[in-house]
C-alpha cells in the first residue's frame, strides 16, 4: 500500500489531476481556458454588432454575379485544377459513376483550338465532375462552367473553392445580366471553351426542363459550334433533395457540332440545341437507327416527358419504378 | 465602402450606449484601451468622416491668391519690385500630426515665391511664426517649407526662427483700447507686406491670432494668455464667446491701423488623420464597422506596444505623419479669410449635441501642440484633456458645472530636458506648492518670464520659453473652474496627484470616484477623438 502511494504520477495524470484541481477552485489558468476564451471572445477578437438605431454600413461584397474569378485563369490555379480533375474527380468518378463515353468521333472534325460551347442535360451535382472528366483534354484546359451566380457565389468560400475547382463562371439565371454574358463573350472569343447546363439548375423530378437560350445566343454571338451532350443516370448518384451520393453506372453521349446559321435566331437555335440532346437521350435509350428514324419524322420524345400533370409524369418516371424493391406503386415524393 | 470612397461623407454621431454597443476604444498615451462604457446612461461623441479634398491644391492655391477675400487686391498687385516682403508661416505645432510631404506651407510658399519672383521682388525673409514655443530645427523647417525653399534661403540666414526675446529684432506697435501692448517682429513690421501662410486646423487658429500671436513675445501675449482670459473664454475655439479671440482682434486692429500691411492665407485640411487604409486607418473607423484586418491590425499593434520600450513607441508614434488633404484655401483681407475658414473648419468639426452631461470621458493621444518630435509631459496631458479637448465646444460645455472629466493616459512623470526645462522647475517648484493658476500667475509668472537662462534655452536651443509651462496651465482654467474633479485612468500616481488630479487603475475605478460628486448613476459622455470633433451643444 504505501508503495502504490508513493508511485511516481504520469505526466498525464498529472495533468488531469491539475485540470481537476483548477476545475475544483474555479481559477484556471489562461493557457488551460483556451477554449473557452474562444468562445466568449469580445471585440476586438470578433467583429462588433451594429448598434440598435445606427445604419450599418454599405458593404460591397463581390458575391454573386460580381465575384471575382479571374484568377481562377491563371497558370497556377489551372495547374491546381487540373491536378484535381485527374488525380481526385476522375478515381472518385470512376467508382462511383462508372461512366461509359461516346460520340468522341463526332468531335474530331473540329480544329484544335476551336472554342466550343458545351452544353448538357442537368439532373446532379455529379454532372459538372462527370463532364469534366469527360470533355477532351485539348478543350478541357481552357475550359470555363458556367455555374449559378445565386448558388455556387453566395459565399466568398463556395465561390472560392468553385472557380478553383471547376473554373465556375458566375452566370445570373434569375435576372438578365449583360455583364456576365459579355465576360463569357469575351473569354470565349479569346479562345475558352464554355460548359452549360441550358435548363438554368437541376431537374426537380427526373425529367429535363427547357432549355435557356443563353448558350444560343453566346454561339451566335461569337460564332462557335455548340456541342449537345446527354447524360444517363446520374440522377441515382445525387439528385435534387439528396445529400450523399450512391453509386450508380451513367452514360457519356456526345452529339456532333451544331454550328449556327447565318443570322440565326437565338430562340429557335436554343430549340434546335434542345431537340439534339433529345435525339441524344433517344439514341441512348433505344439505339441509334430508331433515334434516327424518329428524328426524320418528328417523333423524337423531348426530354420534358409526355404532357401530363406533374404527379403522373414523375409515377411513370422509370427510374422511380426501380427503386420500388416490391415493384408496387408509391405516391412519388415531388 | 471605404471612407475614401463614398460620395457623402458621414457627419459626426451621437451614439446612446446600450448593450449591443461593443467596448470602444480609448487613446491611451502611445498605447490604446478597449472601455466598455455604462450602458442605459452612456453616449459617444464620433467625428465626421474626412470631407473630401481639392482636387488640385495648387491650382486652388493660385485661385486663392488671384481672386482674394475681402479689400485686398490680388496678391500679384501688392508685390513691388523692391519692396521688403516677409513671409511668416505656421511652426511645428500645426498640423497635427505632422502632414505627410508635401506640407500645405510648402505648396503656398512656393507659389507665393513663384509670384514674388515673376514681380521682381529681392528682398525676401521666411519666418516661422513660433512666439514662444521651440525654435523649429532644420529638418522640421526642411518639412513645411520644403528642400528647394530651405536651400534657396538658409545659405543667405533669410529663413528662420522667430525670435521673441530678441531685444533687437522686436517692436511695440501701440496699445489697445483696453491697455494692452502690441508687439511684433521687428523685420515684420518693417515690411511692406506680410505674407502670412496658416494651417487652420481647429477654430482657434488663424486670424489675427496669427500674426499678433505668432510673431509676438511676452510683452504682447501677457494680455491674454493669463488665467482671467481663460476663465472668460467659454471657449477659446468659440470665437464669439472667447475673449482671447477678442483681445486677438484688438490687436489686431492696432496692427492694421499702424499701416502693417497683412495677406492672410489661411487652409483648412479635412480629419483624414490616420489614412483610409493605412496601419492605424481603424482608429478613424467606428468600432463595429472595421473589418477583419482592422481588428487584426489593433490586436498585433496592441501586442507589439505592450513589448515595447516607452522610447521605441514614442519614436514609432511621432513617425506618423497624417495623410491630410487640403479641403480650402482662402486668401486675402485677414477677417474676411478668417470668416470663411472657420466655417469650412465647423463643417468638418461640428457634432450636434443635445444637453450636457455628468462625466466627460476621453482618451488621450500620444501628441499634443507642444511635443511634437518631444515627450508628453504630465503638464501638456493636462493642457490637452483640460485645454483642448474640453474646450471642443461651442454653446455649453459638454460637462455640465461641477461635473467630472476622466481621461486616459499614462501620464508619465518624464520630461523633455532640451524642449522642456522651464517644465521641469514648474512642475517640481510651483505645482507642488499650487495649483491655482492665479495664485501661480502672481506669485511666480514673472520670474520664470525674465529668467535669463530659460530666455537663453529659449533663443539658442530647442527650448520652449520659460512662461510657457504657465500658459499650458492657464490653458486648463476654465475647466479647472468649471469642474468638480478631474480623474486620470492609468496615469503615474505621483504624477496626477501633483497636478491635483485624481488617480484611478480602470474606468471603472474612476466612475466609483465620480460617485462623491455626481452621485451613482451619473450620465456619461466619450469624447471619441482624434479625429477632431467639436460639440455644437444646445
Amino acid at each position: 500500500m504505501c508503495r502504490s502511494m508513493a508511485r511516481k504520477l504520469t505526466k498525464r495524470e498529472i495533468q488531469r489531476k491539475t485540470r481537476e484541481i483548477y476545475k475544483a477552485v474555479g481559477n484556471t489558468p489562461q493557457r488551460m481556458r483556451s477554449i473557452a476564451n474562444i468562445k466568449s471572445a469580445q471585440f476586438p477578437y470578433r467583429a462588433a454588432h451594429t448598434p440598435n438605431g445606427v445604419t450599418p454600413l454599405e458593404q460591397k461584397t463581390y458575391l454573386g454575379s460580381e465575384y471575382p474569378t479571374v484568377w481562377a485563369r491563371r497558370l497556377p490555379a489551372r495547374t491546381v485544377r487540373l491536378l484535381a480533375t485527374e488525380l481526385i474527380a476522375k478515381p472518385l468518378m470512376s467508382y462511383i459513376a462508372s461512366p461509359k463515353r461516346t460520340g468522341y468521333d463526332r468531335l474530331e472534325g473540329l480544329k484544335r483550338r476551336q472554342a466550343v460551347i458545351f452544353v448538357a442535360n442537368h439532373h446532379s451535382h455529379a454532372d459538372t465532375p462527370l463532364l469534366l472528366t469527360s470533355i477532351p483534354f485539348q478543350w478541357r484546359n481552357r475550359l470555363i462552367v458556367g455555374a449559378a451566380a445565386d448558388y455556387f457565389f453566395k459565399s466568398k468560400l463556395g465561390g472560392s473553392l468553385s472557380a478553383l475547382f471547376i473554373g465556375a463562371i458566375p452566370v445570373e439565371r434569375n435576372k438578365v445580366s449583360r455583364e456576365s454574358s459579355d465576360q463569357i463573350a469575351s473569354l470565349i472569343k479569346r479562345g475558352w471553351s464554355f460548359m452549360v447546363f441550358p435548363e438554368g439548375g437541376r431537374s426537380p423530378d427526373g425529367w429535363g426542363q427547357p432549355f435557356r437560350a443563353g448558350a444560343a445566343y453566346l454561339s451566335i454571338k461569337c460564332n462557335v459550334p455548340v456541342i449537345p451532350i446527354h447524360l444517363t443516370g446520374t440522377g441515382n448518384i445525387l439528385r435534387k433533395g439528396k445529400a450523399w451520393p450512391k453509386r450508380s453506372s451513367t452514360k457519356v453521349t456526345f452529339g456532333a457540332p451544331i454550328w449556327p446559321e447565318e443570322k440565326e435566331n437565338s430562340r429557335t437555335y436554343s430549340k434546335k440545341i434542345e431537340q439534339a440532346v433529345a435525339e441524344l437521350a433517344d439514341e441512348e435509350n433505344n439505339d441509334w437507327w430508331v433515334a434516327q428514324k424518329r428524328k426524320h419524322s418528328g417523333q423524337t420524345p423531348t426530354l420534358q416527358g409526355p404532357e401530363m400533370a406533374s404527379w403522373r409524369k414523375a409515377w411513370s418516371l422509370e427510374s422511380n419504378l426501380e427503386k420500388s424493391s416490391n415493384n408496387k406503386k408509391h405516391w412519388p415524393t415531388i | 465602402m471605404p471612407q475614401n470612397q463614398r460620395k457623402h461623407p458621414r457627419p459626426g454621431l451621437v451614439l446612446d450606449v446600450d448593450r449591443t454597443t461593443p467596448p470602444i476604444l480609448f487613446h491611451h498615451g502611445e498605447g490604446f484601451r478597449m472601455e466598455k462604457l455604462p450602458a442605459g446612461r452612456s453616449r459617444v461623441l464620433y467625428p465626421a468622416e474626412p470631407l473630401p479634398g481639392v482636387s488640385n491644391p495648387n491650382a486652388s492655391i493660385r485661385d486663392a491668391l488671384e481672386n482674394p477675400l475681402g479689400d485686398s487686391p490680388p496678391l500679384s498687385a501688392l508685390l513691388k519690385s523692391g519692396m521688403k516682403l516677409t513671409i511668416a508661416f505656421d511652426d511645428i505645432s500645426l498640423p497635427l500630426p505632422p502632414m505627410r510631404k508635401p506640407d500645405i506651407r510648402q505648396r503656398i510658399i512656393e507659389a507665393v515665391l513663384d509670384t514674388a519672383a515673376a514681380s521682381g521682388v529681392d528682398d525676401v525673409h521666411l519666418i516661422a511664426a513660433l512666439a514662444l514655443h521651440r525654435r523649429m530645427t532644420e529638418s522640421e523647417l526642411r518639412h513645411a517649407v520644403g528642400d528647394r525653399v530651405y536651400d534657396a534661403f538658409a545659405p543667405t540666414g533669410a529663413i528662420y526662427n522667430h525670435d521673441a526675446e530678441d531685444p533687437e529684432g522686436m517692436t511695440i506697435i501701440g496699445t489697445t483700447p483696453h491697455g494692452e501692448e502690441v508687439q511684433i517682429n521687428k523685420r515684420a513690421a518693417e515690411s511692406d507686406l506680410i505674407v502670412y501662410v496658416n494651417i487652420n486646423l481647429v477654430s482657434m487658429d488663424g486670424g489675427w491670432k496669427s500674426t499678433a500671436t505668432g510673431l509676438s513675445g511676452y510683452t504682447a501675449l501677457r494680455h491674454h494668455h493669463n488665467p482671467q482670459t481663460m476663465v472668460e473664454s467659454k471657449s477659446f475655439m468659440d470665437q464669439e464667446n472667447s475673449e482671447l479671440h477678442k483681445s486677438n482682434w484688438r490687436q489686431g486692429k492696432v496692427l492694421k491701423e499702424s499701416g502693417i500691411q497683412v495677406f492672410q492665407i489661411e487652409t483648412t485640411v479635412n480629419n483624414n488623420t490616420f489614412g483610409y487604409d493605412g496601419p492605424l486607418a481603424m482608429l478613424q473607423k467606428r468600432e463595429w464597422e472595421w473589418n477583419f484586418k482592422d481588428r487584426i491590425s489593433f490586436l498585433g499593434m496592441q501586442a507589439g506596444l505592450k513589448r515595447m520600450s516607452s522610447t521605441s513607441k514614442r519614436k514609432s508614434f511621432q513617425g506618423w505623419h497624417s495623410p491630410y488633404e487640403i479641403t480650402s484655401v482662402q486668401a486675402g483681407e485677414v477677417e474676411a479669410v478668417h470668416k470663411m475658414t472657420t466655417e469650412n473648419v465647423y463643417k468638418q468639426h461640428l457634432v450636434q449635441v443635445e444637453g450636457q452631461t455628468d462625466i466627460l470621458t476621453m482618451g488621450l493621444p500620444y501628441i499634443c501642440p507642444y511635443n511634437v518630435n518631444s515627450v508628453m509631459n504630465p503638464i501638456l496631458v493636462a493642457c490637452l484633456g483640460l485645454g483642448y479637448f474640453f474646450n471642443m465646444y461651442k454653446g455649453k460645455p459638454l460637462v455640465r458645472k461641477g461635473g467630472v472629466v476622466i481621461m486616459t493616459h499614462p501620464t508619465p512623470w518624464e520630461f523633455h530636458p532640451v524642449h522642456h526645462p522651464s517644465y521641469i522647475d514648474f512642475f517640481e517648484r510651483v505645482l507642488s506648492e499650487t495649483t491655482d493658476p492665479a495664485v501661480m500667475s502672481q506669485k511666480y509668472e514673472k520670474s520664470f518670464a525674465e529668467d535669463d537662462w530659460y530666455r537663453h534655452l529659449y533663443r539658442t536651443s530647442y527650448a520652449y520659453h520659460g512662461v510657457h509651462p504657465f500658459y499650458m496651465w492657464y490653458w486648463c482654467a476654465h475647466a479647472l473652474d468649471h469642474l468638480s474633479e478631474v480623474i486620470i485612468v492609468g496615469g503615474n500616481q505621483e504624477a496626477v496627484r501633483r497636478m491635483g488630479f485624481r488617480s484611478a487603475t480602470t474606468l471603472q475605478d474612476a466612475f466609483e470616484i465620480a460617485s462623491d460628486s455626481v452621485g451613482f448613476s451619473p450620465t456619461i459622455t466619450h469624447y471619441h477623438s482624434p479625429p477632431i470633433l467639436m460639440a455644437d451643444v444646445s
